[in-house]
């Protein structure tokens, strides 16, 4: 193993962390307000709502986002002058916004299933509760269902976004830069496979590191009625000593 | 001959009180099952009234119809002589108007079985949330409140703990104190003891007496007879959806007429 190989393929690769972020950031960003949007479609109880919803979820939840990226990519081409009309081709022509968009309508799909089984975990009592003081629609969605639901689904969304990270390395395939980008360039420039991919892998692993460690402490933050009261700790202390 | 006389009177006797809750002729079912069969009831202004019944009786859909938690098939509630408006729908009854319905309801505060304490927020903040966010109160203003009112409810120390953090009894006062926050004209209990360990039950009760000395209007749905009988100064028996009994507590517990309260007294004595 080449050690000082490595060490010059890292600093090659993590040039194009700042991307991979970017990717993945915008896409969980623009994704999580879909996503809301169709689980709120869903638990309308309204069929019109909810089976294009269901639809959705089926299709981009059904289908390899490898293909979702490169029908974006190739087949929106073909629609050029209808989204020239609309003053869409602006977007669509930019790889980073194929990306961007097919990773968006991708992540959507999970994430409003989550967002679902977040909101439908809230416990009906403290909703009725809120109801029986005066609240409803959009106050109590606000201050009681929407706190509640958040708490319920972020392990399962600190793992989506996980799965962003990594699937942002599929734009590579559409010419982006990121850090997979930059490892199949450096691979065509060095014939050195193993040691730039373990290079790769290990910038994702930091990463992801970094990333899960935020959502823990968010968790965390966010749930102080799950842990022990603050009061009772110094009585623990005082039993162990 | 003469229970009939006293129960007159005694209707008849605080008339200068103004109403608080009138229902009339309330109707509901559940599929084929009809839990209200035409139930009447009225509570002048610091009425402390129990409703007691066997579980199926109707007692807790009553309750919850009053704040519209449940919503009648038919019949009127009136709360301070505003009638709830109701309207048909394919599904059914529903609230003609929610903001009157909102409305109403920050005005008639509900105690729960299970206290339904809000899990994500502390104890100060479930007391304040409805006066901030509903009656939209100044927030200091309502700090202070709350303070007192868990210091009443003897669970101020624990005003920035979680609901979790507490045992059952306090969290039950906890949520005394935030339907106490909003100044209710009405306090709706629905067997507010009934999910304590036996030993916590004594400290509800105890805060529960206490308001009713201070001429708060309550309904209270409960199986403790003692609150019903010293508390209360009427009660309500119902059975199979429709009033069996009613009366001041020391008729009904002294001298029932009706052959099931009997029953029912005597298996919860």
């Amino acid at each position: 193993m080449d050690f000082a190989f490595m060490r010059d393929a890292f600093l090659t690769l993590i040039g194009g962390v700042p991307l991979t972020l970017n990717l993945a950031f915008m896409a969980v960003g623009l994704g999580a307000i879909l996503a809301m949007l169709l689980a709120l479609m869903r638990m309308s109880g309204l069929k019109v709502l909810d089976w294009p919803a269901q639809a959705y979820v089926f299709v981009f939840r059904g289908t390899p986002l490898l293909v979702q990226i490169f029908l974006i990519y190739y087949g929106l081409g073909q629609f050029r002058p209808t989204l020239q009309e609309w003053g869409l081709w602006v977007f669509f022509r930019e790889p980073y916004w194929c990306a961007v968009f097919a990773l968006t309508l991708n992540t959507a799909a999970y994430a409003s299933e989550i967002i679902r089984g977040g909101l439908q975990s809230v416990p009906y009592n403290q909703v009725e509760a809120a109801r029986a003081c005066g609240m409803s629609g959009i106050l109590l969605f606000r201050r009681v269902i929407f706190p509640i639901a958040v708490r319920q689904a972020l392990p399962a969304y600190g793992s989506e976004i996980i799965l962003m990270v990594k699937a942002t390395s599929l734009a590579s395939i559409i010419t982006m830069m990121e850090v997979t980008g930059l490892a199949a360039k450096l691979i065509s420039q060095t014939f050195r496979a193993v040691e730039v991919f373990i290079v790769a892998g290990l910038i994702y692993l930091i990463l992801n590191f970094i990333i899960t460690r935020i959502i823990m402490a968010i968790e965390w933050w966010l749930s102080p009625h799950l842990r022990r009261p603050p009061a009772v700790e110094p009585r623990l202390e005082a039993a162990h000593v | 001959m003469s229970n009939g006389v006293a129960s007159l009177s005694s209707q008849l006797a605080p008339s200068e009180a103004a109403s608080a809750v009138s229902v009339q002729n309330l109707r509901k079912s559940f599929g084929s099952l009809e839990v209200l069969k035409g139930v009447s009831l009225s509570a002048r202004e610091g009425d402390v009234i129990s409703i007691l019944g066997a579980s199926g009786s109707g007692k807790s859909t009553m309750l919850r119809c009053i704040n519209m938690l449940e919503v009648p098939d038919s019949g009127e509630i009136r709360i301070g002589g505003e009638t709830i408006g109701l309207k048909k729908t394919r599904k059914g009854m529903e609230p003609a108007d929610q903001s009157q319905v909102d409305r109403i309801r920050s005005r008639v505060a509900m105690v729960f079985q299970s206290f339904n304490l809000w899990s994500h927020m502390t104890i100060l903040e479930n007391v304040i949330e409805a006066p901030v966010h509903v009656q939209k109160r100044p927030k200091a203003e309502c700090i202070a409140e709350a303070e007192e009112l868990l210091a009443r409810v003897g669970i101020v120390d624990k005003r920035n703990q979680y609901p979790s953090h507490l045992s059952g009894g306090q969290q039950q006062r906890a949520a005394i104190a935030r339907a106490l926050a909003m100044h209710p004209k009405v306090m709706l209990f629905d067997e507010p003891t009934s999910a304590l360990d036996p030993e916590l039950v004594g400290e509800v009760l105890r805060v529960m007496r206490s308001l009713a000395e201070e001429g708060r209007t309550m309904l209270v749905v409960t199986h403790e007879m003692g609150f019903a009988r010293d508390v209360s100064n009427r009660v309500v028996f119902l059975h199979k959806g429709v009033v069996e009994e009613e009366g001041a507590p020391a008729e009904v517990f002294g001298a029932p007429k009706s052959e099931r309260f009997k029953q029912f007294i005597s298996s919860h004595r």
